[in-house]
């Protein structure tokens, strides 16, 4: 039988099927946060279990830490409470912690691929959604609950139902001035929040294929938006090129021998799929969100769409957001940037936001809140001189953390202010109280941040 | 690991007809950074309910609750964040059920991790629902099937007999995996992987 990646990867982490039920699934790869995870040591401690496979789970802090000052206490009780839990469960459970200040610190889904502890073939769960980021190296990575949390580490497997599988296409050149998040923006602006549900994606193409690691991990990251379980990518030389000397990736023959498996993830010609799209990339443009979920993205040249039939969500979302249908976005007042989080917080995102904002000046109205997705990205940042540059042009750069993507921290958009934002959610009060938050890659962050309103990048 | 034994269910509704609910709106970020499962109910839809002042908002439907044990929801419930504090909270704050005609993945697998039954129906039985706010819902969990209680209008809906026993038992699924621990143990042994 033709066989997709899904399907090769789900099958050989098979331990047992349960008639009309689940199957149990075997976890290679666990991570774990602050926010998540202190219940589910509870309840393991409650049912007298240790962990059943500490190796395989790494952890780092990341939701609530404070992105300035991070070599003092964290100083808010409530935030430094599920820190501190973190490190206790860790050291007590013998599971290796990134604690906050550690080199190899950071968030969750950058920290995992960047240190190679994230490679291709895995299974890889963690208790937070975007867990979909890992699948852009070729793995069924997914986002779980705390319930799930502890039956990894009490059992390192799941009770899974194999989900329905969706193949997306992307073919073509992408015009000047397009990123990997303009993509997943657009994917979702057509399909919609919650295309995917019951189903794990898979992104191919000439375009997909063209990408560096760091856009495809954007693209999968955001899968989790459509509503799917994951997104994947079969993993191709750029993939192991990335992977290649990482500190937790394999060595010598046991690199030659993962490479040498890794490239029988691909799918097979003619696999079945459960529904099929495919989109030129000629036709997507720079993106923009104006509503409060992530399929209300349009061009940033466009116009605020009308909603055919009186929609209450769609009106609500208007509402939120202080725009009216029909009204053009660009040239719209902004008071915040956000460049970070799992989605666009990586190095490449900080050299695209850099080679807009070179040689100009930050608008003196805009709080510009640049936060690295961790330690590594933030060293890397000097090595490359960007730090330079974007402190000559004004700018700041903060510590690595969740920051303003959920605002758990002091990192919070002011109730009605607006926030070009390129993380991945643009919910009600997701980036604080009030907040609204218009999703966008760094180029169009970028383009805001010079401009103080929305413009078009490709005027830079 | 103990939620109350699920079989029929039979109550009013809190109705929010609303698509796209996501786990941000049934719980806020801030109010995530406590460390055990206990006392989310109060936060519930905490800025549906309480305005910028953190003063109660009285028309707010979920301010009145008379004790309604079902949560009825436009398309798209629980998407967004996996957070299982959404579930935690809609437990905590009494409801046994939530009906939809359509449930994020993750939200409803922490539901059924939780005992909090999602019902998924079809959009025209959602909008019966709707237009009958007062209506008492019967939800039978043994046959699958959800009942108007003033029309008598009905339908079945899905769930695999694993979850349903679950349920109806009061087991979860951490209690089956532990079982199971020796299976896994003979799986990583016959595996040639590098991790
Ligand atoms: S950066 Fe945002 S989306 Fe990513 S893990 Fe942190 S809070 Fe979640």
């Amino acid at each position: 039988m033709k066989k997709t990646i899904f399907d090769k990867i789900w099958d050989s982490h098979i331990v047992k099927e349960i008639a009309d039920g689940p199957s149990v699934l075997y976890i290679d790869r666990h991570y774990i946060h602050e926010v998540t995870s202190p219940q589910a040591f509870t309840g393991l401690e409650n049912r007298g279990l240790e962990v059943f496979r500490p190796n395989q789970t790494f952890a780092t802090c990341d939701h609530n830490v404070p992105t300035i000052n991070q070599h003092l206490p964290i100083s808010d009780p409530t935030s430094r409470h599920p820190v501190e839990k973190l490190a206790e469960n860790t050291k007590k459970h013998g599971i290796t912690y990134f604690p906050l200040g550690d080199k190899r610190n950071g968030v969750v889904h950058i920290i995992g691929p960047e240190l190679g502890l994230t490679t291709c073939g895995m299974t890889i769960v963690c208790g937070d959604s975007h867990t979909s980021t890992h699948g852009a190296f070729g793995n069924i990575a997914f986002g779980v609950g705390t319930s799930e949390v502890e039956m990894v580490l009490a059992t390192q497997s799941l009770l899974q139902t194999k989900p329905k599988q969706m193949l997306i296409k992307v073919d073509g050149d992408l015009g000047k001035g397009v990123c990997a998040k303009d993509i997943i923006l657009y994917i979702i602006s057509k399909l919609g929040t919650s295309a995917g549900t019951g189903h794990f994606l898979e992104f191919a193409g000439s375009t997909i294929q063209s990408l560096s690691m760091e856009e495809r991990m954007t693209i999968c990251n955001m899968s989790i938006e459509m509503g799917a379980k994951g997104g994947l990518i079969a993993p191709d030389k750029i993939t192991y090129k990335y992977l290649k000397e990482r500190v937790y990736a394999p060595i010598g023959e046991a690199w030659e021998k993962s490479v040498q498996y890794w490239e029988t993830l691909k799918s097979d010609v003619g696999a079945d799929y459960d529904a099929v799209y495919q989109f030129k990339a000629e036709d997507i443009e720079p993106m923009i969100t104006y509503g409060t979920n992530p399929g209300m993205g349009m061009a940033v040249t466009d116009r605020i769409p009308e909603d055919s039939n009186d929609n209450l969500s769609f009106i609500k979302a208007l509402d939120y957001m202080g725009f009216t249908s029909g009204e053009e976005i660009l040239g719209k007042k902004i008071d915040y940037v956000f460049l970070g989080s799992c989605t666009n917080g990586r190095i490449e995102d900080f050299r695209a936001f850099a080679s807009i904002v070179k040689g100009r000046r930050k608008h003196p109205d805009v709080t510009v809140w640049l936060v690295p997705g961790s330690k590594q990205v933030e060293s890397q940042l000097e090595k490359e001189g960007i730090g330079d540059i974007l402190r000559t042009t004004g700018f700041e750069i903060r510590q690595p953390g969740c920051s303003a993507c959920l605002a758990m921290n002091e990192d919070k958009i002011p109730s009605g202010k607006y926030c070009v934002s390129t993380s991945n959610r643009n919910f009600e009060g997701r980036q604080g109280p009030g907040a609204r938050t218009l999703l966008a890659g760094p180029l169009v962050a970028a383009a805001a941040a010079i401009n103080g309103v929305i413009t078009d990048p490709r005027e830079y | 690991m103990g939620f109350e034994k699920f079989t029929i269910l039979k109550s009013g509704t809190i109705n929010v007809p609303i698509e796209n609910i996501d786990t941000d709106q049934i719980i806020p970020a801030r109010f995530l950074k406590t460390t055990t499962r206990e006392g989310f109910g109060k936060n519930l839809f905490y800025d549906w309910r309480y305005d910028n002042e953190g003063e109660m908002i009285s028309s707010s439907e979920l301010n009145n609750n008379k004790g309604e044990k079902i949560l009825v929801a436009g398309r798209n419930f629980g998407c967004g964040s996996s957070r299982e504090h959404a579930a935690w909270a809609i437990y905590d704050y009494g409801f046994r059920a939530v009906i939809s005609s359509f449930f994020a993945d993750i939200f409803k697998n922490n539901a059924l991790n939780n005992g909090l039954l999602p019902v998924q129906v079809s959009d025209d039985f959602l909008n019966k629902i709707f237009k009958n706010p007062g209506s008492d819902i019967v939800i039978n969990l043994p046959e699958r099937s959800v009942t108007i209680s003033l029309t008598g209008e009905r339908e079945d809906f899905q769930i695999n007999s694993y979850k349903q026993n679950c349920l109806i038992n009061g087991f979860d699924d951490i209690d089956f995996l532990i079982s199971g621990r020796q299976e896994i143990e003979i799986f990583e042994n016959k595996r040639d992987r590098v991790l």
